[in-house]
C-alpha cells in the first residue's frame, strides 16, 4: 500500500464566482470519499445574547431542506451507510461524512443542500433543543467537561466567545427560537464562507465539476469577521473548584492564554508543547505525574491556537486526595521548562517525531481533508504538507526556550478543578 | 506493565523508541485479547519488531514499577467510574453473567487491583505472552518475504510456552429477567438492556449483526475505530421510536465479535424529564414488536448496504487493517475476517426475524438503570 503522502499531496483548488472554495485531493487507498464542508459560522459569530446558537443550528441543519424532508434525508443517508457529522467550533461549522465512491455525487448533493437550504422545521427545533438541554445536564455531571469549561471561562472571561461553552447555557437554549437559527444561518452560511474539501477515490476533475455545478447559482453577501475581545486572565494565578458529588476522581485543567495560529512563534510553541505534555505518554508532565508518581492515567498538555490567541492547557485526572500534589507537579514541570527550556535531546526528539508523524496524519481521507481545511482557513497554502517539515526542522533551541519562558509561568497559571466535595472519600465508590 | 522496560530496553529509553520514527503506539486489553499497536514509517520496521519481541519475552516487572502502575490503573478505573454510563455497563455485565469470566470488567475490581502482587502479574505474563499464543500482523508498504525474514530473525529464538487451553466455563441458560438499579448523585438517567449473544463463530452472529443495524444503525466490526462517532441510524427502529419521539437523547447498540457468547446491549440516555420506566416500556414495546412481527426485506437490504459501506470505511488505514486482521485471527480464527462481507450478504430476512424472536426474549434479558438521585447536584 502506498499512502498519498509518499508522493506529497497534490490538491486542486478552485474559487467559484460566488466565493465558495473547492479543494479536491484524489487518493487510491479505499473505495471511499470523504466530504468536508466547512463554513465560517462558529461561536465567535454568535451575538452575546444567544450563546449556543451556532451549536443548536448545527443540530437542526440536516433536519429538512426546501426540497427534502428530515425523513428523506435520513433515508437517503442511511441507505448508503452514511452518517453526517456536524461539528461546530469557535470559528467554523464543519459538515463531514465518508461515503462509498459510487455514492459520491448523491451524497455531495445532500451535504450541499443541507448547507444551502435548511428550513429548520419547528418540530425539529423543539426536539433538538431538548437533546441539547439533556447534553448540558450530562456536561454538568462530567468533571472533565466541567474543569475545561471553567478553565476557559477563567482564561477568557464569560462573555468572550472562547470563554463560553459551545452548547450555550440551559436558560439561553430554552429560549432559543426557530427565528434565531434561521437568522444565524442566513447571516453566516454564505457561499463566501464555505470551503469544501473532497478527498478520496474520485476523479479530481469530475469532483470539481460536480461541486461547481451544485454550487453555481448560489449567491450571497460578503462577510466580515468580528473582532475578538481581549482575554480576561494574565497577571495573577487563579484557582477555582467545582464540586460534583459522587465522583471517584477529580479532573484538573490548568492553563494559559498562548498565541494565535499565524503568530511567527507558532512552530516554537508547537514543539515546546510536544516536549511539555505530548511526547511519548505525555511529555515531561506524564513522566512526572504518571510514570514517576503513579498518580494519573492521563496527564498531558494541548495547544490549540486559533484565529485569536488559543489556550495552552494541561489536563490530568487524579484521586481527589492527590489534587494538590498533582498541581505541585504541574507547577514544577511548567516552571522548570519555563525557566530552563528543553534539553538538546528533547528538542531533537520532538522535532523528529513531529516531522515523522506527518505521513500518519495524512493516511486517511478524513485526515487529509482536515489538514487541507486547516491550511485553507489559515491561508497556509496548497503545498503546506511539503513545507511543514522544514518549518519544524528550522525551530531553534533559543526559540523554544523563548516560547517556554514567555508562557510557562506557574505564578500566572489559571487552574480549575472539578470533582467530589472534599468530605467525600473514594471509599464510597 | 509491558511499557515499563525490558532486559534490552531500559525503562528510561522506552520513550522515543517509536516516536523517533514519527510513530504512534498504544495498546488495550479487552475480554478476549490484549493488543499492542504501533504505526510508524517503513524505516521503523526492525525497531517495531524488536520492541514487540522484547515485550513478549523480556519484560522486567520491577516491583517498584508494579506499585506505581497499580495506582495509575486505579486512577484509570476511577476515571471510568466518573462516567455513569460506563459504571452501568460494568454492573449490567456483572449481573448478566453468573458463571462466565466475561462478568469481570477488563480493568478488574478495585479490591483485586489493590491486592494483586508483582508475582501474580509476572505469572500471568509468563503464561500468556508466548509465541504460541500470539498473532503478529504487519501491514503497510512492505515486501512479504522480506518481513518474514526479519520476523524470523527477531522472534525465532523465543521459546514457546506450554500449550494453553482456554478456561472453558459455559454460562448456564438465563431463566428469568435480571435487573440492576444504581442510584447515585447525577444529572441524567441511563437505561441499558442486554441479552446473551452468539460468539463470532456462531452462524447466528451475522443475523444478529444485521438485526442490530436494523434496531440502532450499522457500526461495522472494528473494535478499535468503528464505535467513535454515530452510525447511520436515523431510520433505525429504536432511533425513530425513542430518540425521534423525544424519550431518549441517544441510542446505541453493541453487537461485538467475541470468542465466546457475550452480550448484545442496547444503551439509552433518557431525555431530561422522561422517567426510566416510561423509556423502558417504550423499548420493550419495540423489542416485542420485532419479536412478534419480524423484520422486513427492505430493512435487511438497508442493513446489508450499511454494513457493506462500514466494512470499507473501517479499513482506511494500515493501523485499522492490521488491527482487524489480528483481532479476528485471535477471536475467530484464520480466514474469518476476509469472509465478513460475504457472510453479511448471505443473511436472510427470516434468519434475522428468527434470531430476534429467540434471542431477545424477556426471560433472557438483563436491564440496568442508572437513576440519578433527585436534587443532587
Amino acid at each position: 500500500m502506498t499512502t498519498t503522502i509518499t508522493r506529497g499531496l497534490s490538491p486542486v483548488r478552485t474559487v467559484i464566482d460566488n466565493g465558495a472554495v473547492v479543494i479536491v485531493q484524489e487518493t487510491k487507498t479505499t473505495a471511499a470519499v470523504t466530504i468536508n464542508a466547512t463554513v465560517r459560522a462558529g461561536g465567535v459569530h454568535e451575538s452575546e445574547a444567544l450563546p449556543g446558537v451556532a451549536y443548536l443550528t448545527s443540530r437542526v441543519l440536516d433536519r429538512g431542506t426546501a426540497s427534502r424532508t428530515a425523513d428523506l434525508i435520513a433515508e437517503e443517508l442511511d441507505d448508503r451507510g452514511v452518517a453526517l457529522r456536524l461539528f461546530p467550533t469557535r470559528h467554523t461549522t464543519a459538515v463531514t461524512c465518508t461515503c462509498l465512491a459510487e455514492d459520491f455525487e448523491d451524497v455531495l448533493a445532500i451535504v450541499l443542500d443541507v448547507i444551502r437550504n435548511p428550513v429548520f422545521p419547528e418540530e425539529e427545533v423543539a426536539k433538538r433543543r431538548a437533546e441539547v438541554l439533556t447534553a448540558l445536564r450530562q456536561d454538568a455531571d462530567n468533571p472533565a467537561v466541567r474543569s475545561t469549561d471553567v478553565l476557559f471561562e477563567m482564561l477568557y472571561g464569560a462573555s468572550h466567545p472562547y470563554g463560553r461553552p459551545a452548547k450555550g447555557t440551559p436558560g439561553g437554549v430554552e429560549g432559543m427560537t426557530r427565528d434565531n437559527l434561521v437568522a444565524f444561518h442566513r447571516e453566516r452560511f454564505q457561499p463566501a464562507s464555505l470551503s469544501l474539501a473532497i478527498v478520496g477515490q474520485v476523479d479530481g476533475h469530475h469532483a470539481l465539476e460536480c461541486a461547481t455545478r451544485q454550487l453555481n447559482g448560489w449567491s450571497g453577501h460578503a462577510l466580515t469577521e468580528p473582532p475578538l475581545p481581549k482575554a480576561a486572565s494574565g497577571a495573577i494565578r487563579e484557582q477555582r473548584r467545582v464540586e460534583i458529588p459522587g465522583k471517584a476522581q477529580s479532573d484538573i485543567a490548568y492553563g494559559f492564554v498562548a498565541i494565535d495560529r499565524l503568530d511567527p512563534k507558532f512552530y516554537a510553541y508547537f514543539v515546546m508543547n510536544n516536549i511539555l505534555g505530548q511526547f511519548g505518554l505525555g511529555g515531561r508532565l506524564a513522566d512526572n505525574i504518571r510514570e514517576r508518581q503513579g498518580m494519573a492515567y492521563y496527564a498531558f498538555s494541548a495547544f490549540d491556537p486559533s484565529i485569536g490567541p488559543g489556550p495552552l492547557m494541561i489536563r490530568a485526572g487524579v484521586d481527589p486526595a492527590n489534587v494538590e500534589r498533582t498541581i505541585a507537579a504541574i507547577d514544577h514541570e511548567v516552571g522548570t521548562l519555563g525557566s530552563g527550556g528543553p534539553t538538546a535531546q528533547e528538542l531533537a526528539q520532538s522535532q523528529q517525531y513531529l516531522i515523522g508523524s506527518l505521513p500518519r496524519t495524512l493516511e486517511t481521507n478524513a485526515g487529509i481533508a482536515h489538514f487541507l481545511q486547516n491550511a485553507e482557513i489559515f491561508g497556509l497554502g496548497l503545498d503546506y504538507d511539503q513545507r511543514l517539515p522544514e518549518r519544524i526542522r528550522a525551530v531553534t533551541m533559543d526559540e523554544v526556550t523563548a516560547a517556554a519562558s514567555e508562557v510557562l509561568h506557574p505564578e500566572r497559571a489559571v487552574i480549575a478543578i472539578a470533582g467530589p466535595p472534599a468530605a467525600e472519600s473514594v471509599s464510597q465508590v | 506493565m509491558n511499557f515499563k522496560g525490558t532486559v534490552n530496553i531500559p525503562r528510561d529509553e522506552i520513550k522515543g523508541l517509536v516516536e523517533r520514527f514519527g510513530g504512534l503506539w498504544n495498546g488495550y486489553t479487552w475480554i478476549d485479547q490484549t493488543t499492542y499497536l504501533e504505526t510508524a514509517g517503513r524505516d521503523a520496521l526492525d525497531q517495531l519488531l524488536f520492541i514487540e519481541a522484547e515485550r513478549m519475552a523480556n519484560g522486567l516487572y520491577e516491583p517498584e514499577d508494579c506499585e506505581s502502575e497499580r495506582t495509575v490503573i486505579i486512577s484509570e478505573l476511577q476515571g471510568g467510574e466518573n462516567d455513569p454510563d460506563q459504571l452501568l455497563e460494568q454492573e449490567l455485565t456483572a449481573t448478566a453473567f453468573r458463571a462466565h469470566t466475561y462478568r469481570h470488567p477488563t480493568i478488574g475490581w478495585l479490591p483485586d487491583l489493590k491486592s494483586m502482587t508483582r508475582d501474580d502479574l509476572y505469572d500471568h505474563y509468563r503464561r500468556y505472552y508466548v509465541p504460541n499464543n500470539a498473532t503478529l500482523v504487519v501491514a503497510g508498504d512492505v515486501d512479504t518475504d522480506d518481513v518474514l525474514k526479519r520476523v524470523e530473525k527477531t522472534f525465532g529464538a523465543i521459546a514457546p510456552g506450554p500449550d494453553l487451553t482456554r478456561l472453558t466455563v459455559a454460562e448456564p441458560p438465563q431463566l428469568g429477567e435480571r435487573r440492576v438499579v444504581i442510584e447515585r448523585p447525577g444529572t441524567t438517567a441511563y437505561l441499558k438492556a442486554a441479552w446473551h449473544a452468539p460468539a463470532a463463530t456462531d452462524p447466528e452472529f451475522f443475523p444478529m449483526l444485521v438485526l442490530d443495524a436494523i434496531l440502532t444503525g450499522a457500526k461495522g466490526a472494528n473494535l478499535w475505530s468503528s464505535f467513535r462517532g454515530l452510525p447511520p441510524q436515523r431510520k433505525s427502529r429504536l432511533y425513530t421510536a425513542l430518540v425521534d419521539r423525544s424519550l431518549a437523547s441517544s441510542v446505541t447498540g453493541m453487537m461485538l465479535p467475541t470468542a465466546e457468547p457475550f452480550l448484545y446491549t442496547i444503551s439509552l440516555t433518557a431525555m431530561q424529564g422522561v422517567a426510566l420506566r416510561t423509556l423502558e416500556d417504550a423499548l420493550v414495546e419495540q423489542i416485542d414488536r420485532v419479536r412478534s412481527e419480524g423484520v422486513t426485506d427492505e430493512e435487511v437490504a438497508r442493513a446489508r448496504r450499511q454494513l457493506r459501506a462500514r466494512f470499507v470505511f473501517e479499513n482506511d488505514s494500515v493501523t485499522n487493517i492490521a488491527h482487524q486482521l489480528g483481532y479476528f485471527e485471535t477471536v475467530a480464527g484464520a480466514g474469518y475476517f476476509s469472509e465478513l462481507p460475504s457472510r453479511v450478504e448471505r443473511v436472510t430476512t427470516s434468519q434475522v426475524s428468527d434470531v430476534a424472536r429467540r434471542r431477545l426474549s424477556p426471560a433472557a434479558r438483563t436491564v440496568g438503570w442508572f437513576q440519578p438521585i433527585e436534587g443532587r447536584p
